[in-house]
């Protein structure tokens, strides 16, 4: 089609070439020589910006207790779960918000952490330290043999591969497993395990099995500020990856993995590390459920625990570091305060509307409360998916932008 | 090894499902030269190069690069060995910043393939960055670093993956069509930028089909058609050769 053209090209080219370097130079819109502008080599994220996130997060996971009071949420029951599933969440988000692989079977590795814990409890101590290592480290070696498999897809069939996984892993701990697992009973901690270490330090005997902290029992608040600490910590560490050259190599797979290959890098170890490590936060988040409460089962590895980490994630904005948190705690939240409005607390909220009115009222409501909350959490999933790609994490930062003003092409994350 | 050659593709054929795409391609980069391959389309001027940093693999012959042979190594064993490529649809890093996108093929560069630090801080690695800043003001770009690649325009993507191939300091530099869809003036301001680099020495590899692009930067021409080369020689050579503008007239089509 454009041979012609090409020819034309080619015989026009020759003058044009001589003519070229002078043509040039008389241009006067193109610099020859740009303006002597040094490297400017301020920091890509202002240290400050990151202490003050880190330590307003904090305030805000350590005051939980008093500002979930007017949502009726701040009893330690639920604050624990915020805080376990808000480990889930972040630790899901090292591999699915930086590197875009979407794993099914993240349950999987929930569910080992909370056996590996309670056969921590059974044989070595009551001690949360020795469960959560084991744990993690346990979850840990799961998802690199996971991981290692799936990773040798992307896209559709990585998550079909996880899932798989996922599913397998369900189903054995009911079947074949059921000497590990104790079956559809369930692990749990008994009065009369060996405890080996606890066996040297005193007695392994105890009235009632709990978990503890060198004495203090991880019971009611106690479980929370420590679940609350571990949160910290998680947190801490999933912003050091996110700021390191190691998380800007993540975020490469995603945008463009061809070209991470054509730049010279080995991009599966990298996959690789950011499964093992998510893998191992989900090892600590099931250790956590282990620890505020010494019993595992294997409903905690079934493939809908896996799609509520991959809606927490999402709902609360993926590839950010506070996003997973929040749906994290939005998600819980739902699940276990919404769920509970009854048709006399919808009464009760529209009793300053006439009568006709309210009872109006409370019959539009009343479908998308209580055993209807799915319904709304639904809507809102929806709604933040089409007019918030970037989750509920980029809504606030619209907000905190529309405050500021302008700055708008500058990324920050 | 013959000479100083930087690249030798021996005898590489290549078919796709019965299609001869290359045939008997004996090609030769000198070092410190620019080489330009011209020919009209579908001649297999990017199979060439996909054979080259290993997206392809030839059905026979061997690609050699300073003496070792490359076919069948990974593309990103072949980039770590120094060749780098600008390709003909620009691969960046949308989601990153210019800076970013630099970056990362510098840290490539510096730690190898793999090096999993994943508690280091990024803003720690002052040398990556000031050379990552370095070659963004070389091309006129670090107005913009802070900005996320995907919103620049089509030319300034070209130069920002010029940019990322630059940083890598590689001894062999492909580009494909680096200038296709380019204004005039970015044409222009892309010719200056791969002279300059030719003064440092670095050896390139160009397809075109912009004859001025071709005539201002080549020390040597080959010519593909149909698979095949047809002509080879300096460009006042190649324009004299008859063979050539039958190519360019009855070849294509």
């Amino acid at each position: 089609m454009d041979t012609t053209n090409t020819t034309a090209d080619l015989k026009s080219a020759t003058m044009d070439a001589d003519t070229h370097s002078a043509h040039y130079h008389t241009k006067s819109e193109v610099p020859t020589q740009l303006p002597p502008l040094g490297p400017d080599m301020r920091p890509l994220w202002p240290p400050k910006v990151d202490i003050l996130m880190t330590v307003l997060f904090g305030i805000a996971v350590f005051s939980m207790p008093i500002w979930l009071q007017p949502f009726g949420a701040a009893y330690p029951d639920l604050m624990q779960r915020f805080a376990i599933f808000g480990i889930f969440a972040i630790g899901f988000n090292i591999l699915f918000g930086l590197t875009g692989y979407l794993s099914f079977g993240h349950a999987a590795f929930l569910g080992i952490g909370s056996y590996a814990a309670v056969w921590s409890f059974k044989l070595l101590s009551l001690n949360v330290v020795p469960a959560i290592i084991l744990s993690v480290l346990i979850a840990g070696v799961f998802a690199a043999a996971i991981g290692y498999v799936s990773l040798r897809r992307s896209g559709i069939y990585f998550s079909i591969l996880t899932l798989a996984f996922a599913q397998m892993c369900y189903n054995l701990a009911y079947s074949v497993l059921t000497p590990i697992t104790n079956g559809e009973t369930g692990l749990r901690v008994l009065r009369n395990d060996p405890r080996v270490l606890d066996a040297l330090v005193g007695s392994s005997e105890v009235a009632i099995p709990r978990a503890s902290f060198f004495g203090i029992s991880m019971t009611g608040m106690a479980g929370f500020w420590a679940c609350a600490v571990c949160l910290m910590i998680a947190f801490y560490i999933a912003l050091r990856i996110t700021r390191s050259p190691f998380g800007m190599m993540l975020r490469g797979i995603k945008s463009n993995q061809t070209r991470m290959a054509y730049v010279g890098f080995n991009t599966r170890p990298y996959t690789l590390v950011a499964f093992i490590v998510s893998g191992m936060y989900a090892g600590l988040a099931g250790a956590l459920l282990a620890v505020v409460d010494p019993l595992a089962g294997a409903e905690r590895m079934q493939w809908t625990a896996s799609g509520e980490v991959v809606l927490m994630t999402i709902l609360g904005g993926a590839g950010t570091l506070l996003g997973p948190f929040i749906g994290a705690v939005l998600i819980k939240y739902f699940e276990n305060i919404f769920s509970a409005l009854g048709h006399t607390t919808l009464s009760d909220a529209f009793s300053f509307l006439p009568d006709g009115v309210r009872e109006f009222a409370v019959s539009i409501v009343s479908p998308f409360v209580g055993e209807g909350w799915h319904l709304t959490l639904g809507v809102l999933f929806v709604l933040v998916v089409i007019f918030l790609p970037g989750g509920l994490a980029e809504g606030f930062r619209r907000i905190g932008r529309m405050f500021r003003g302008g700055n708008k092409s500058e990324t920050s994350s | 090894m013959k000479g100083n050659a930087v690249l030798h593709v021996a005898d590489v054929q290549k078919n796709f499902a019965g299609l001869r795409a290359l045939s008997d391609i004996d090609l030769m980069i000198e070092e410190g030269k620019t080489h330009a391959i011209i020919g009209p389309n579908g001649a297999g001027k990017s199979t060439l190069l996909n054979v080259c940093v290993g997206r392809i693999a030839p059905d026979e012959g061997a690609v050699v690069f300073k003496g070792q042979v490359i076919t069948g190594k990974k593309p990103h064993e072949i980039n770590q060995l120094g060749i780098a490529r600008v390709f003909q649809t620009p691969e960046i890093f949308p989601d990153l910043t210019l800076l970013q996108n630099v970056m990362a093929p510098a840290y490539a560069r510096r730690d190898g393939p793999i090096r999993l630090n994943l508690l280091s801080a990024l803003d720690a690695d002052k040398d990556v960055r000031a050379e990552a800043e370095h070659v963004l003001l070389d091309l006129g770009l670090i107005e913009k670093r802070h900005h996320e690649a995907a919103s620049l325009s089509r030319g300034d993507k070209r130069r920002l993956e010029l940019a990322m191939c630059l940083v890598q300091h590689p001894s062999l530099l492909l580009l494909d069509e680096p200038t296709a869809g380019m204004s005039r003036l970015d044409t222009n301001r892309t010719i200056d930028i791969l002279k300059r680099i030719k003064e440092r020495g670095m050896t390139k590899v160009i397809i075109e089909h912009d004859m001025h692009v071709v005539f201002s930067l080549a020390d040597k021409v080959s010519v593909l058609a149909q698979g095949r080369i047809i002509a080879e020689g300096t460009p006042d050579e190649v324009r004299a050769d008859p063979r050539v503008q039958e190519a360019y007239l009855g070849g294509a089509h």
